[in-house]
């Protein structure tokens, strides 16, 4: 047995997970029109490289990863691009992003693809796979693979796979488990091989013992651990499962990699060996559809599929129905629309009522009871945050460890005022986000400005310094007099090199004239007129005729 | 006495030559104040204030010739941090100053453009490339928005297009909600 370490505060919210596992995991219909958005994980949106009109086959890649933080999306099904455009998608804005719509034909017709073998080839050729084919974490934080797995420098100990899924109704991991253990252990398998780690420990809380047993069974001859792990809120966090099962801390603003854990969900594991062992990029995810719906399940959902859709799959909503949630009720995000499509972010959606989800008392003014201090997984001071959110002293907030806050709202849910803590730490933190983005832009502004100040000052300079030497040249009247001495000397020696050249190929008897005539134009006007004079002058009155002739006919 | 009195003002006369000497070794290049103003302004070199850009009017600031509310796209947030900075009163932006706008980038109207080359002289950032009967175009995520190029240009081809929100750059916004009346009534 493993021995178990615990981390500061939790709570003990009410499960209402069996609702939803009774039923083994369906397979969503394939909808009339898939919405793919091409943002469908942290950092840069993927490129696009189909458009409207093409058409498309199963598993194509419909855009490429576009930076160094991002992964590709793939086309769910075979069919038809019918347009690229905005559309409503899952963030807590209710804001369109770009998106790939997708008329299915129904034939489901693969593009070609194959296992890799992953043993013969280097990591980070392996790394470039997984990233094309868009496996990125399945938990919620859809952070790409590829750059997790390439932690760099230090080396990873632990590989800690999170089976915990603590938040109440989610239940898509537990179903994963429960019914494809070996198709997670075959991806914990690549993981390792990539990893090498020491130690590998799969952390499931106990109120999943089916999903225990068939990991157990799985693991079984693996060198694989699988603990049992006491179900608090929230466990599933990363750095909270890493405390628990090993001990240790990740520091604060740092990273697991940092102190050799490297963390993973069981539904990123699986999507892993099916990208590796079959070939095929992410198109599909389990699940769970739940709350105030007729027969709520888990099912395996194409990506793009919209929510009514699966709305319609659990039976449809049952009376009483305000709202959907997009994951669960501690973390999740409120969805302006039925037409947002499942993204791999999306583990679990909510029917909302006021049967399951009263809505909350009025908020009250903070009495400083520090209960939330009581129940804060990550030791921070909820309340003093909170007041410093308030008030707009992002600086203050930021000192008391703002950014350590998982937003795992365990505060607001103990808190006797009612008061709506996280929406005010993620206020707080995107305020400071927009300000250092801002303080980025206003930064690179000054340097260019300040560049541009540089170039026109030098241009100046180096304008002056060539006038100033022009007007050297010019002020020595000597140097300039000789010069053009110089020049003239120049061209006359030129044009006496060249000699007429009409007259070189003629008759000897043409030039024998020419040298007469010469002859005779150096003799003096008045002089007696020769006897061949006569014939010249016919000569010379014929030509001006012949021209007149010439001209004539080419008029 | 006498010994004192040379002692004393010896060790005056040696402490003076080092505090002398150390001005001139650490002698500040620039007064720091500038370099805080100007990391409070916002860098859109526009001119709004009535200088010649950020840095100058930073300076003017600093030496107590230019008001703290002359800076429109720094805005109201901008005021507050220079007035926290300065421990001067918070004022609204200036008499006859432009207000605040959103933040909006200059597009180029491509079919319009004749390549004169005017705007890229204007720009403060060199932010729009192109050549003397080329097209010219704007490098949107270097644009500051202060407009200066639209003035210069004779085919009247520059628009400013204010930023549209989306999903990269949308922020929480501050919590609003229902205040228990009763309770408070009650309290109060």
């Amino acid at each position: 047995m493993r021995k178990l370490f615990t981390f500061h505060g939790g709570i003990h919210p009410p499960q209402h997970k069996a609702l939803s596992t009774h039923v083994p995991i369906t397979r969503a219909p394939l909808p009339s029109l898939l919405v793919v958005p091409l943002r469908q994980h942290i950092g840069a949106a993927a490129k696009l490289r189909v458009r409207p009109g093409d058409p498309i086959l199963k598993g194509q890649r419909i855009g490429d990863a576009d930076n160094a933080v991002s992964a590709a999306v793939h086309a769910p099904t075979s069919g038809r691009v019918v347009a690229v455009e905005p559309r409503p998608v899952a963030h807590p804005s209710g804001l369109p992003d770009t998106c790939v719509m997708i008329a299915p034909d129904g034939e489901e017709r693969w593009i070609a693809h194959a296992p890799l073998d992953y043993s013969a080839l280097p990591p980070s050729m392996v790394l470039d796979h997984l990233r094309d084919n868009g496996v990125v974490g399945l938990g919620g934080a859809v952070f790409p693979t590829h750059i997790k797995l390439n932690p760099g420098g230090g080396a990873i100990h632990t590989l800690v796979i999170n089976g915990a899924e603590c938040e109440p109704w989610i239940t898509s991991d537990d179903m994963l488990m429960r019914e494809r253990a070996a198709g997670i252990v075959r991806g914990i398998h690549i993981i390792r091989h990539l990893l090498e780690p020491t130690e590998t420990v799969i952390g499931i809380e106990d109120n999943k013992p089916e999903a225990i047993a068939a990991m157990q069974a799985a693991c079984d001859g693996h060198p694989i651990e699988v603990a049992a792990i006491p179900t608090l809120y929230p466990t599933g966090g990363e750095k909270q499962l890493i405390k628990v099962l090993t001990g240790k801390e990740v520091p604060s603003g740092g990273r697991a990699y940092q102190i050799g854990v490297i963390c993973m969900n069981v539904a990123t594991a699986y999507t892993i060996y099916r990208a590796i062992d079959h070939g095929e990029p992410v198109i599909s995810r389990i699940v769970t559809i739940t709350g105030n719906v007729q027969s709520p399940q888990n099912a395996e959902v194409l990506l793009g599929t919209p929510l009514k859709d699966l709305i319609a799959l659990a039976g449809g909503a049952l009376p009483g129905t305000q709202r959907y949630l997009m994951g669960g009720p501690m973390m999740g995000l409120e969805l302006s629309a039925t037409e947002i499509p499942v993204v791999k972010a999306s583990n679990c959606f909510i029917a909302v009522s006021a049967r399951h989800f009263p809505p909350p008392p009025p908020a009250l003014p903070c009495i400083r009871c520090t209960r939330c201090a009581s129940v804060c997984p990550v030791d921070l001071r909820p309340y003093e945050l909170y007041w410093f959110a308030r008030g707009n002293n992002f600086g203050k907030a930021q000192e008391y460890s703002l950014f350590d806050c998982i937003e795992c709202g365990g505060c607001d849910y103990v808190c006797p005022s009612h008061i709506p803590l996280v929406q005010y730490y993620r206020f707080a933190k995107s305020e400071i986000w927009a300000q250092e983005k801002d303080k980025r832009a206003a930064d690179k502004a000054r340097q260019h400005h300040e560049f541009r100040q540089f170039r026109l000052e030098r241009e100046k300079t180096e304008k002056a310094k060539k006038h100033a030497k022009a007007t050297a040249g010019a002020s020595s009247g000597d140097d300039k007099k000789a010069a053009i001495q110089a020049a003239v000397a120049r061209a006359q020696a030129k044009k006496s090199a060249i000699t007429p050249k009409n007259t070189d190929n003629l008759p000897p008897q043409a030039q024998e004239a020419i040298a007469a005539i010469d002859a005779r134009r150096g003799q003096p006007r008045d002089a007696s007129i020769s006897p061949l004079s006569g014939a010249d002058r016919e000569e010379d009155t014929m030509k001006p005729a012949a021209t007149h002739q010439e001209t004539g006919e080419e008029r | 006495m006498l010994t004192a009195i040379l002692i004393m003002s010896g060790l005056a006369l040696v402490i003076g030559v080092i505090l002398g000497l150390a001005a001139i070794q650490f002698k500040a290049e620039e007064n720091p104040l500038v370099d805080k103003i100007d990391a409070i302004l916002p860098q859109t070199q526009c001119g709004q204030c009535g200088f010649p850009g950020c840095h100058p009017y930073a300076e003017a600031i600093s030496r107590g010739e230019a008001d703290i509310n002359r800076c429109p796209p720094g805005g109201e947030e901008g005021i507050h941090r220079l007035a926290d900075l300065l421990g001067m009163d918070v004022k609204p932006l200036g008499d006859g100053q432009a207000q605040a706008k959103p933040k909006s980038v200059a597009v180029i109207d491509e079919q319009r453009c004749i390549g004169c080359t005017l705007c890229l002289q204007a720009c403060p950032v060199d932010a729009i490339v192109g050549a003397a009967k080329q097209m010219h175009t704007v490098i949107a995520g270097q644009c500051t928005g202060c407009e200066l190029c639209v003035a210069p240009c004779p085919v009247e081809c520059i628009d400013m297009e204010a930023l549209a929100e989306d999903i990269t750059q949308w922020k929480w916004k501050y919590p609003r909600y229902d205040i228990k009346n009763s309770a408070l009534n009650t309290n109060g």
